[in-house]
């Protein structure tokens, strides 16, 4: 035991004399929460939309100061022609284009129906479904709202949304319990198989393993020390979600530890796993980046739902990457209540 | 050497990777005490040959005995009686000097008090009192040779394995190297020595010259140059790997 105590003293030393890697291991949550919490949204905030108004009346106008004040839009400038429509989505800044048809205020008085056209720049589906989604359902309202005036009464069927855990529909939310596997994958996987090759590649895990120490002892005793680091950074992050992002944490903080713990044996054990194949700590690098972060990121349904994936394809990725399961489980622990 | 007692026994070591025999029926022995020169051109099975005597690989066939304990059944008896030295690997560069002996002597499960002990003792005899809290990175190549060698006999191993200890080390600092190992020997340790440097292998008791996976010659340097009507170890070298070539 105490040779093995000696072995972590050791370890301990490598890391705290790198004091510019350790410097960079327990900011990265830090600067990964404020990019991810502040930087990526996937909310709509402030796009630019452009109006071409034909029939310039007291409804067009309304239904204009409806989007403007919701936040969600900016007004960029009124246009007249919907040949110019196509020169502004070259320019890129503008992603909506709204018409309304002629005499509109008129028509819906008499025919009790009008219409609006919406145009959007769909170079980018995401951002364009966003839009037209939002002003649809913001012309909506409107015309419940009209309809709660009209003197005859409508025979509409009127849907209550409800947005359960998430009201806002917040992608803070979404994202920074997410980030906790992400950063737990990145020290544990990452930093381990760079450790342990570092060892390899200076030829001092030959000399270890003639000495008397047992082979275990000697992964678990270069692994001891980012397993506290890890368990330390999303501590942080729990800290700092919670913080400053105000998310609320209402599941069980016992099962959220257990989980997390977990967790990082299984990332170790990826970065072991690595380290047996790579001889450089370049190659480690690589292997730990390209094999486990990027999948992290792309196929884990950390950015985008594993629900989209063609199902063989999902059973496979559920399967190679354990930890999957691990990105809904902080948003499970983290919005559920006992 | 007078002393007959053996402490490496080796009888037709044989390791084979797949096809290849990189070790072929090697058969020597070790007395207490000795210097033991193992000289080979690069891949003629030197390191293998070190490996399995150190317990990193198991042989393929063979027998060997190393401290009186089998290589087969009984490597972690052997770990604990044996150091080990490699050109490749010193010490720990980014730990001081301090740091890296009670390291090593913790590893092998030196107490507290017999740490601190040698680490005094160690630092006196090498002159590094002052710069005790030094990073090895910081102290030039010889005097990291001298400590990391001095780290590899910390727990009073009868017998020592060097991997090419001075590669890349001026002749001066060589020489005082030398000088370390010959008071180990004095001291009844035995030395296993691989080196590039025929000039080396003239200070061993005796040497063995590996070709190509077999022992071609073992005696001391004397009784070689000899038999082979040399004036140096690197015109006998020269001889048996050309002989072995033209056959």
């Amino acid at each position: 035991m105490r040779t093995f105590a000696n072995f972590i003293l050791k370890e301990v030393y490598h890391i705290t004399r790198d004091w510019r890697s350790l410097i960079v291991l327990i900011c990265i949550p830090v600067i990964q929460l404020f990019l991810f919490g502040y930087a990526i949204r996937t909310e709509l905030n402030e796009a630019e939309i452009c109006i071409i108004d034909h029939s310039k009346d007291y409804i067009t106008q309304e239904i204009t100061n409806k989007l403007i004040s919701s936040g969600y839009f900016k007004l960029n400038a009124y246009i007249e022609n919907e040949k110019q429509i196509e020169h502004l989505f070259k320019n890129g800044s503008v992603k909506e284009v709204i018409i309304f048809e002629q005499h509109f205020a008129k028509k819906l008085e008499k025919e009790g129906k009008a219409s609006i056209m919406l145009v959007a720049d769909a170079s980018n589906p995401n951002i364009a479904t966003l839009v037209t989604s939002y002003t649809s359902s913001i012309i909506r309202t409107y015309q419940l709202e009209l309809n709660a005036k009209a003197i005859k009464a409508n025979t509409l069927i009127i849907p209550e949304v409800k947005m359960m855990y998430n009201p806002e529909l917040k992608s803070v939310y979404m994202f920074v319990p997410g980030l906790i596997a992400l950063i737990l994958m990145l020290v544990s996987a990452l930093m381990t198989s760079i450790a342990i090759t570092r060892e390899k590649e200076m030829g001092s895990m030959e000399v270890l393993l003639v000495s008397p120490l047992k082979p275990q002892m000697i992964i678990i005793g270069k692994v001891v020390p980012y397993v506290i680091i890890s368990f330390f950074n999303s501590l942080t992050v729990l800290a700092l979600s919670i913080l400053i992002f105000k998310i609320p944490f209402e599941g069980s903080f016992l099962l959220f530890t257990f989980e997390s713990v977990l967790f990082i044996i299984t990332a170790l054990a990826l970065g072991i796993l690595i380290s047996t194949i790579a001889n450089s700590q370049l190659a480690a690098m690589m292997m730990s980046l390209g094999g486990l972060l990027m999948p992290t990121v792309l196929l884990s349904g950390f950015i985008y739902p594993v629900e989209n994936m063609p199902l063989p394809l999902r059973n496979t990725f559920a399967t190679c990457y354990s930890y999957i399961g691990f990105f809904c489980f902080p948003r499970t622990v983290y919005n559920t209540t006992e | 050497m007078d002393n007959n007692h053996k402490v490496i026994e080796v009888t037709d070591l044989t390791k084979k990777f797949g096809n290849f025999t990189a070790v072929s029926q090697i058969t020597f022995d070790v007395n207490e005490g000795e210097i033991f020169g193992f000289l080979g051109a690069n891949g003629a099975g030197k390191t293998t040959a070190m490996k399995m005597l150190t317990g990193l690989l198991s042989p393929t066939s063979g027998k060997a005995k190393v401290a009186g304990f089998d290589v087969y059944k009984q490597s972690e008896q052997i770990k604990k009686h044996i150091g080990y030295m490699s050109q490749k690997f010193s010490l720990y560069e980014d730990l001081t000097i301090v740091e890296n002996i009670s390291f090593y002597a913790g590893i092998y499960g030196l107490t507290d008090e017999q740490i601190s002990e040698k680490t005094n003792f160690l630092l006196k005899k090498l002159d590094l009192e002052k710069s005790r809290n030094e990073l090895i990175k910081s102290l030039p190549l010889g005097w990291k040779q001298k400590l990391a060698f001095s780290v590899a006999i910390i727990h009073d191993p009868g017998i020592v394995f060097l991997d090419e200890p001075t590669g890349g080390v001026d002749p001066i600092t060589r020489r005082q190297f030398w000088n370390l190992i010959y008071e180990a020997s004095e001291n009844k340790k035995t030395i296993f020595v691989t080196t590039h440097y025929m000039d080396e292998a003239e200070y061993c008791d005796r040497i063995s010259i590996m070709v190509d996976g077999k022992i071609e010659a073992l005696d001391s340097p004397v009784n070689l140059k000899e038999k082979y009507y040399c004036k140096s170890i690197n015109e006998v070298f020269i001889h048996l790997a050309r002989k072995n070539k033209n056959q």
